[in-house]
């Protein structure tokens, strides 16, 4: 779902009114979803996103800063990667933040939070891992086996995403979306489509808007069947590894037989969707459906059903809800500590509508509890497929003649696999793309696994990491 | 001390044959996982690969590094001169042999962990402190298995109580599953894999042939715990085929517990080490009534 608002009509506060009122509607049960700063004379326009997932509402602040601004991190932790990037980025200065470290500087860091004493010790992992994952540092300080404190430090992938975006087309712009991070292209791509639609004034409806939907169900199955997979690989419980990482393969392929590519690159366009899904096609998928659900289905029982399993699972990496709320996590990390938010009930989406969907959530958020969410979720996942798979035309509005409103915030949300996507982007005088800004669910929930882990094993950091399966380009940008 | 030249063709034996034990748990894991798997002689290909190759050693290392993997393999060979087939002498025998026995593995556990400690990594370091740890736990089971093994050798529950706590040890000992991930590739979680990480080259292929001798070596603790109290087959023939078929077996039950079982958590691996100690406890309590 996405919302747009006219940059003039936007009161412009004053930094302490800014302030006040951001903290009274994190206060009041609001997430803070996007927060940054344009450049503006010799100071900075800042913009801040507060949604309200409970009234499925959103409401933007701006606020003129010239010299410094004093840090909401205190009262507001869910600000404190905001301000870090803010810092970073050079828009503000910023008085009073607990630590303005870095967000994707690695290399111009190398002042790690150290415990000292007798019998602590150190450990460094990364960027370089043993494994085909993405790159990021892992610094832990130990006592024996007992991890004090993890400290996380990304950016090796920064592309520069959102620089890439300004000025760009609408058609250019999905494309660009669709690399945010290659596990969630779907998601990322319609996250951008929405919010250029209802810029353009043109929501996606009907045929278009369910195939989206149809694209994003399949990634959330891909991903969760992998991420179910994995996790049995880390406890070496082989049985269920291998056949979800088949299962997987499964899925993908199914997104290929209908765009061509298996990450569903290509598939979703500003305007609708480039492939639909005829009579044989709509046949196919439904029997791949049928096929691949029992053997989910089989994978995920037997992981569940046995005991070496379940005791490997429960209490490792556990994070509390009150946590989860103070940080802004999302998604599957904070669904499993009980908090029931999903962007495609609270924010949906044409094609999800009357989807009969329900937040899956689970209690104790610990590994256990992050597997049993992404299960229930690939059961949902299943159901509105078998509803949603028929005859869907392709098409829609052409991208080319899309004309974007000009001075104009749109905000878009989407629920990609491991949570809400959202993505704000600001046009011009001239109704071009001036500014965007992306918030991938990873972006909160990197420090969520490091307060997770907190007091855990340090061997069970690998487990603990995968039951968050967090994004790194996601996060880089 | 008495020589037995019949035996050094079982010392052959086992040196042609113990790489064959990976392949064939790998392949029992594989199929249980309904994959095709590896070949069942990738284990000589790679020990074969391995010792083509030459050797990179970090600077910060000294020669600990490279008497690790020296010593180990040299001791492993030493103890499967001290070990008979069932039914047969060993090359090596004499009083107290088993004890030699139990602690050349010792030795070469030393060396492998000094070496370890050797390379300054945190990785290594903290696979040495496992190590250390869950052997020394491991170590008494060890040594009431053989001795329960020694003083009692008819069937009945002694023989299953003794049979169950050696699988414990041997899982624990060749860093099987439950107790290890012979296949992960996580520092963090490894135990044993993660004490060589530095070596590379014949080093490596020494430490790997020398833990498929180990493996060899428990697997033939297991066939003489699992078969002499059941029957004793007389002349060469029977006893090597007794012997090689309970080897199959082995390898297919440490298979079977690796498809059908997660890996514990670290916290637990003593719990399940003590219980093998508790089994053997309780054999002892049958075996004196």
């Amino acid at each position: 779902m996405s919302f747009v608002f006219s940059r003039r009509r936007l009161e412009t506060l004053a930094p302490d009114e800014f302030r006040s009122a951001l903290v009274a509607r994190v206060d009041a049960g609001g997430r803070l979803v996007a927060f940054f700063g344009l450049p503006s004379g010799d100071g900075s326009r800042l913009h801040a996103v507060v949604a309200d997932d409970a009234r499925g509402s959103v409401q933007v602040s701006v606020a003129e800063v010239r010299g410094l601004f004093p840090s909401i991190t205190p009262v507001c932790p869910q600000a404190q990667l905001f301000e870090r990037e803010l810092h970073e980025t050079g828009s503000i200065n910023i008085a009073g933040h607990p630590w303005l470290k870095p967000v994707r500087r690695p290399l111009a860091y190398n002042d790690f939070f150290k415990v000292e004493g007798h019998e602590i010790h150190e450990v460094g992992v990364g960027p370089v891992h043993a494994g085909i994952i993405e790159p990021g540092h892992f610094r832990f300080q130990c006592h024996g086996e007992k991890v004090l404190h993890l400290e996380i430090a990304l950016g090796y992938q920064h592309r520069g995403i959102e620089a890439m975006l300004c000025g760009a087309s609408p058609a250019r712009a999905a494309c660009i979306a669709e690399l945010v991070a290659g596990d969630t292209s779907a998601a990322h791509t319609v996250a951008v489509c929405e919010a250029l639609e209802a810029l353009s004034g043109e929501a996606v409806k009907g045929d278009a808007a369910i195939c989206r939907a149809i694209a994003l169900e399949l990634e959330r199955l891909a991903n969760h069947t992998g991420d179910l997979g994995a996790l049995a690989n880390d406890i070496g419980f082989l049985p269920v590894a291998s056949f979800c990482g088949r299962l997987r393969g499964d899925f993908l392929n199914m997104t290929a037989l209908v765009c061509g590519n298996r990450f569903g690159r290509g598939w979703i366009v500003p305007g609708g969707t480039a492939f639909g899904i005829d009579a044989a096609l709509a046949e196919e998928l439904r029997d791949r459906l049928q096929k691949h659900a029992r053997d989910v289905r089989g994978a995920a029982e037997l992981l569940f059903a046995t005991p070496s399993v379940q005791s490997r699972f429960e209490g490792i990496g556990k994070i509390t809800q009150e946590d989860c709320r103070a940080l802004g996590a999302t998604g599957v990390a904070a669904r499993a500590t009980g908090i029931a938010r999903d962007a495609r009930l609270d924010f949906p989406s044409p094609g999800y509508a009357g989807s009969g969907l329900r937040a899956s959530v689970s209690q104790y958020g610990d590994v256990h509890a992050r597997a049993v969410v992404r299960w229930r979720e690939i059961q949902q996942s299943f159901g509105f497929l078998e509803r949603a798979l028929g005859v869907l035309q392709p098409g829609g509005q052409d991208a080319d003649r899309m004309n974007l409103a000009p001075d104009s915030i749109a905000v878009s949300f989407v629920e990609g696999w491991r949570g809400p996507v959202c993505h704000v982007v600001l046009t011009d005088s001239k109704g071009r793309i001036e500014h965007c800004k992306i918030v991938d669910p990873s972006f909160y929930n990197w420090m969520a696994l490091a307060i997770a882990m907190r007091g855990q094993q340090i061997s069970d950091f690998p487990l603990c990491n995968k039951s968050f399966n967090l994004s790194y380009s996601g996060f880089d940008l | 001390m008495k020589l037995e030249l019949a035996g050094t063709i079982d010392v052959l034996i086992a040196f042609l044959l113990a790489p064959l034990l990976p392949g064939i748990i790998n392949r029992v894991k594989a199929v249980c996982g309904g994959r095709r798997g590896q070949p069942l002689l990738q284990c000589y290909h790679d020990v074969i690969k391995l010792l083509k190759k030459g050797a990179v050693y970090s600077r910060t290392t000294s020669h600990v590094l490279r008497a690790g993997a020296v010593i180990a393999p040299a001791a492993m060979v030493a103890a499967l001169l001290l070990l008979p087939v069932p039914g047969r002498r060993a090359v090596m025998s004499f009083t107290g042999d088993v004890v030699l026995w139990a602690y050349l593995l010792g030795v070469a556990r030393f060396f492998t962990m000094a070496a370890a400690l050797d390379t300054g990594s945190s990785f290594e370091g903290m696979g040495a402190s496992r190590e250390a740890f869950f052997s020394a736990l491991c170590e008494p089971v060890l040594l009431l298995v053989l001795l329960l093994m020694g003083m009692h050798s008819s069937g009945g529950p002694v023989a299953a109580l003794v049979a169950v706590a050696l699988i414990i040890v041997l899982l624990s000992e060749n860093s099987r599953i439950p107790f290890d991930d012979p296949n992960t590739h996580l520092e963090l979680t490894m135990i044993h894999e993660v004490m060589v990480l530095d070596h590379g080259g014949p080093d490596f292929g020494f430490i790997t042939y020398a833990a498929a001798l180990k493996l060899w070596m428990y697997g033939m603790l297991f066939s003489a715990a699992a078969v002499l109290p059941v029957f004793r087959p007389e002349g060469w023939l029977p006893q090597t085929g007794v012997f090689l078929a309970s080897m199959v077996v082995f390898a297919v039950i440490v298979g079977m517990v690796e498809s059908l079982m997660a890996r514990l958590r670290l916290t637990r691996v003593p719990q399940a080490i003590l219980a093998g100690g508790a089994l053997c406890v309780l054999a002892i309590a049958f075996a004196l009534r």
